[in-house]
C-alpha cells in the first residue's frame, strides 16, 4: 500500500482551509506514483463534508463520526487515528500544523513509533521513493531536509497556506467508508469545557503567517479599520508600533517590538511605519517584509523586501481592489457545488 | 505535588546560517540560554508550588554543558536537576528523546504534572511534550495560555483555530505552555547562592532503563539529508507608479512568493 493520508479537520462547521491545501499536494504526489489519496474526516454530523472532500481531490474518505467527536481532544481522536493506521498502513500521513495538527500528530507518531517531520513548507518524493520534507529551522534561518528512511507511515504536518488550494471538481467521483467509532473510558478523561471565538487575538499574533502593521502614519484608529480590511483578505492579523498602542487606536498587546510581540511571519506589510530600531527587532525576522511610507527616506525600507512610497490612504484601497480581483479571478477560490 | 518541568538548552541567538561550502551551521557566537518556554513552564511549575507545596525538578537530556542552564533553573527556585546524558543518547529526534525523558522521569515517580515548552526555538517542533505523554500514557493538553489547577484537576486554556478552547483533564498530565502564561521570575543572589548547593544528578543510560534500539540515533526514525539557508532578498525593491499600478505590481510578487491571496 502506498497511500497518502491526509487527516482534515474543521474550524467551526468549515473544513479547514489547510485541509484543502494538503488534499492539492498530496493528489499531485499520488499522481506522481500513482498511488491513493485518503482523507480522514474526525468529527459529529460530518457525512456532508466527505463529497467535498473527493472533489478537492480524495479518492477516498474514511469518516469517523460520533458524538464523543463533536469537538477536538486528543485521545479519543488519536486512538482513532492511530487503530485505522495500524489496520490500513498508510504510507505517508499528513496533517495541517495547526493548534490540532501539532497536538494530535506527535501522540499518534509516538503511538505508532515512527517519525514526524513539523512544519513542513515544502514536500516532495525523491528518486528512492521517499517523502522529503523541508521544514524551517533556528527561526527560519535554516532549512533542513528530513525523510524517514526505515519506518511507516511517514509523517509530517505541513504549515498552513504553502501550498495552494486546489480547484473544486464538482461531480468528482471517490469511495465513502464509515470507519467504526469504539472509544476507551480512558480516552474520555479530558473534557471540553467552551470553545471562546475570538477574531482577532494577540496571540495569533506571533504565528500568524500575515501580519500588517500600522504605525503613526495611519493618522487614526478610524483608518486602522481599513487594516483590518486587509488583514482579513490576506487571511492575517493586525498589529502597530508603540505610538498607535499609546494613542488607543489598539489593544497594547498587539504592540510589535523590544516592549512588544516579536512576530517573524511570511509576510509582514508596515504601513506608515517609520522603522525605529526598537521597533525593527521585532519583525526582522519575517521573510517578505511591504513598506508603505511617503517619505522615501524612512529607514522601515532598509528592512522592506518591497517599498512603496506613497499615501497609505491611496495604497491600502488600491491593493484592496487588486487582491479582490484576483482572489475571484483564481481557480482554487472556494467553489460552491450543487 | 511533585511537578517535572523538561528544559531544553538552545542558542542564544538564532541567527545561523550554514556554510555554503562544509553544509555546516554557522552560530553567530555560541551561548546558550534555556528555551524562552521552558522558563515560562517552570514559572508555572513554582506558582503551583507555592500554591500547593511539593517539589519542583527539572529534566534535561543534553551534552554536559547543560548544566549551566540546569543551574540557572535551581536558581530560579527548582529544588532537584536531572542531566540525561551520554554519548549513546547523542542524534536524538523527538521520538527517542521524548523515550529517554520518559525513562527517566519515570525514576521520579510519583509525579502529578509535566510542564514542557509550547517549542523549542531551534529545531521549532514542539513535539516532544505530545510524544512524552503518549510513552507515559497520560492526558495531554498542549498550547496552554492560562491554566488553573485544584490538585486533582487542570482546567487549561489553549489556542485553538476558532480562539480558545478551555479542556478540563484529570492529573497525572502534560502539559505545554506559552508565553503568555505567565512573566519568568529572574533568579535572585540567594537564589543563585542556594543553588550552588543544590546537586545536579547525572544519568547515564546504564542508569537508565532503556532499550538501546530506542535511544541516540538508532531510536531515531528520521533523518535529517540536507541543511540549507533560505534564499533572502537583501536588498528592497522599489514599486513606483500610481496607487492601483503598484498595488498590482505587488500583488504579482506576493503571487511569485507563493502567498495565498
Ligand atoms: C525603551 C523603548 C522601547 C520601545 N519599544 C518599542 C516597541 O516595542 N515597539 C515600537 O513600535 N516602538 C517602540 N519604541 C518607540 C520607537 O522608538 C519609535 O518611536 C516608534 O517605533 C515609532 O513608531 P512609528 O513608526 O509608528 O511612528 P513614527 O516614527 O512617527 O513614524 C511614522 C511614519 O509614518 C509615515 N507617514 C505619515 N503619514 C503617512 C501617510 N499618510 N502615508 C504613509 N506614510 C505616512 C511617516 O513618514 C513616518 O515615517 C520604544 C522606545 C523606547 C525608548
Ligand atoms: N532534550 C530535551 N531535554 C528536556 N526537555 C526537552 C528536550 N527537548 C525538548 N524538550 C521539551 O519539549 C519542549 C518542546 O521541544 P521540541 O519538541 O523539541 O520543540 C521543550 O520546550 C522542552 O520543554
Amino acid at each position: 500500500m502506498h497511500d497518502i493520508w491526509v487527516v482534515t479537520e474543521l474550524v467551526g462547521k468549515d473544513l479547514a482551509p489547510v485541509s484543502l491545501q494538503l488534499l492539492g499536494q498530496a493528489r499531485q504526489l499520488a499522481d506522481q506514483t500513482g498511488d491513493k489519496v485518503i482523507a480522514v474526516a474526525m468529527g459529529h454530523e460530518i457525512m456532508p463534508m466527505a463529497q467535498e472532500l473527493i472533489e478537492h481531490g480524495a479518492d477516498e474518505v474514511l469518516v469517523a463520526d460520533h458524538p464523543e467527536l463533536t469537538y477536538y481532544r486528543t485521545l479519543p481522536y488519536a486512538r482513532i487515528l492511530g487503530e485505522l493506521i495500524q489496520e490500513k498502513k498508510p504510507n505517508v500521513v499528513l496533517m495541517g500544523a495547526t493548534s490540532q495538527g501539532r497536538d494530535l500528530a506527535p501522540r499518534v507518531a509516538a503511538r505508532i513509533q515512527t517519525g514526524l517531520t513539523a512544519d513542513c513548507l515544502e514536500l516532495s518524493i525523491n528518486k528512492d521513493g521517499l517523502l522529503v520534507q523541508t521544514k524551517p529551522s533556528y527561526g527560519d534561518n535554516v532549512m533542513v531536509d528530513i525523510v524517514i528512511p526505515e519506518h511507516r507511515p511517514q509523517m509530517a504536518t505541513v504549515r498552513p497556506n504553502v501550498f495552494p488550494q486546489p480547484e473544486r471538481i464538482c461531480g468528482r467521483k471517490g469511495k465513502v467508508t464509515s470507519v467504526p467509532v469504539s472509544l476507551q473510558p480512558d480516552d474520555l478523561k479530558t473534557v471540553v469545557k467552551e470553545i471562546i471565538a475570538e477574531e482577532q487575538q494577540a496571540s495569533r499574533l506571533e504565528e500568524a503567517d500575515v501580519v500588517v502593521c500600522g504605525g503613526r502614519g495611519m493618522g487614526s484608529k478610524e483608518n486602522f479599520e481599513q487594516l483590518y480590511a486587509l488583514a482579513d483578505a490576506l487571511g492575517g492579523v493586525v498589529g502597530a508600533t508603540r505610538p498607535p498602542a499609546d494613542e488607543g487606536w489598539i489593544d497594547p498587546a498587539f504592540q510589535i517590538g523590544q516592549s512588544g510581540k516579536m512576530v517573524a511571519p511570511k509576510l509582514f506589510i508596515a504601513c506608515g511605519v517609520s522603522g525605529a530600531v526598537q521597533f525593527t527587532v521585532g519583525m526582522e525576522k519575517s521573510k517578505i517584509v511591504v513598506a508603505i511610507n511617503k517619505d522615501a527616506s524612512a529607514p522601515i525600507f532598509n528592512f522592506a523586501t518591497y517599498g512603496i512610497v506613497g499615501d497609505t490612504r491611496e495604497i491600502i484601497p488600491a491593493l484592496l481592489q487588486e487582491i479582490t480581483t484576483a482572489k475571484e479571478s483564481k481557480t482554487g477560490s472556494r467553489k460552491e457545488c450543487n | 505535588m511533585h511537578i517535572v518541568v523538561c528544559i531544553k538548552q538552545v542558542p542564544k541567538t538564532l541567527d545561523v546560517r550554514v556554510d555554503p561550502v562544509t553544509h555546516n551551521l554557522i552560530r553567530q557566537g555560541m551561548e546558550s540560554i534555556i528555551n524562552m518556554f521552558d522558563e515560562n513552564a517552570l514559572e508555572e511549575a513554582l506558582l503551583l508550588r507555592e500554591k500547593f507545596g511539593g517539589k519542583v525538578s527539572v529534566i534535561s537530556m543534553g551534552p554536559p554543558q547543560v548544566r549551566e542552564a540546569l543551574r540557572k533553573a535551581l536558581a530560579m527556585g527548582a529544588d532537584e536537576a536531572y542531566l540525561l546524558c551520554d554519548r549513546a543518547l547523542g542524534g536524538a529526534d523527538v521520538l527517542a528523546t521524548a523515550y529517554t525523558l520518559a525513562q527517566g522521569i519515570k525514576k521520579l515517580q510519583p509525579v502529578d504534572l509535566i510542564l514542557c515548552g509550547r517549542h523549542a526555538v531551534d529545531a521549532d517542533t514542539g513535539q516532544v511534550g505530545p510524544e512524552l505523554a503518549e510513552r507515559l500514557g497520560w492526558p495531554q493538553v498542549t498550547l496552554v495560555k492560562r491554566l488553573e489547577c485544584d490538585g486533582n484537576k487542570i482546567t487549561a486554556w489553549r489556542e485553538c483555530e476558532e480562539g480558545t478552547a478551555v479542556w478540563e483533564l484529570p492529573l497525572p498530565a502534560v502539559v505545554t505552555v506559552g508565553k503568555e502564561i505567565n512573566k519568568p521570575r529572574y533568579p535572585t543572589p540567594i537564589g543563585i547562592i542556594r543553588s550552588g548547593k543544590k546537586p545536579i544528578t547525572v544519568w547515564e543510560a546504564k542508569d537508565l532503563d532503556v532499550d538501546e534500539d530506542k535511544i541516540g540515533l538508532a531510536g531515531s526514525p528520521t533523518r535529517v539529508t540536507r541543511l540549507f539557508s533560505p534564499e533572502r532578498t537583501s536588498h528592497v525593491e522599489m514599486l513606483t507608479g500610481k496607487a492601483e499600478e503598484v498595488a498590482r505590481l505587488l500583488v504579482a510578487k506576493l503571487e511569485e512568493h507563493k502567498i495565498q491571496l
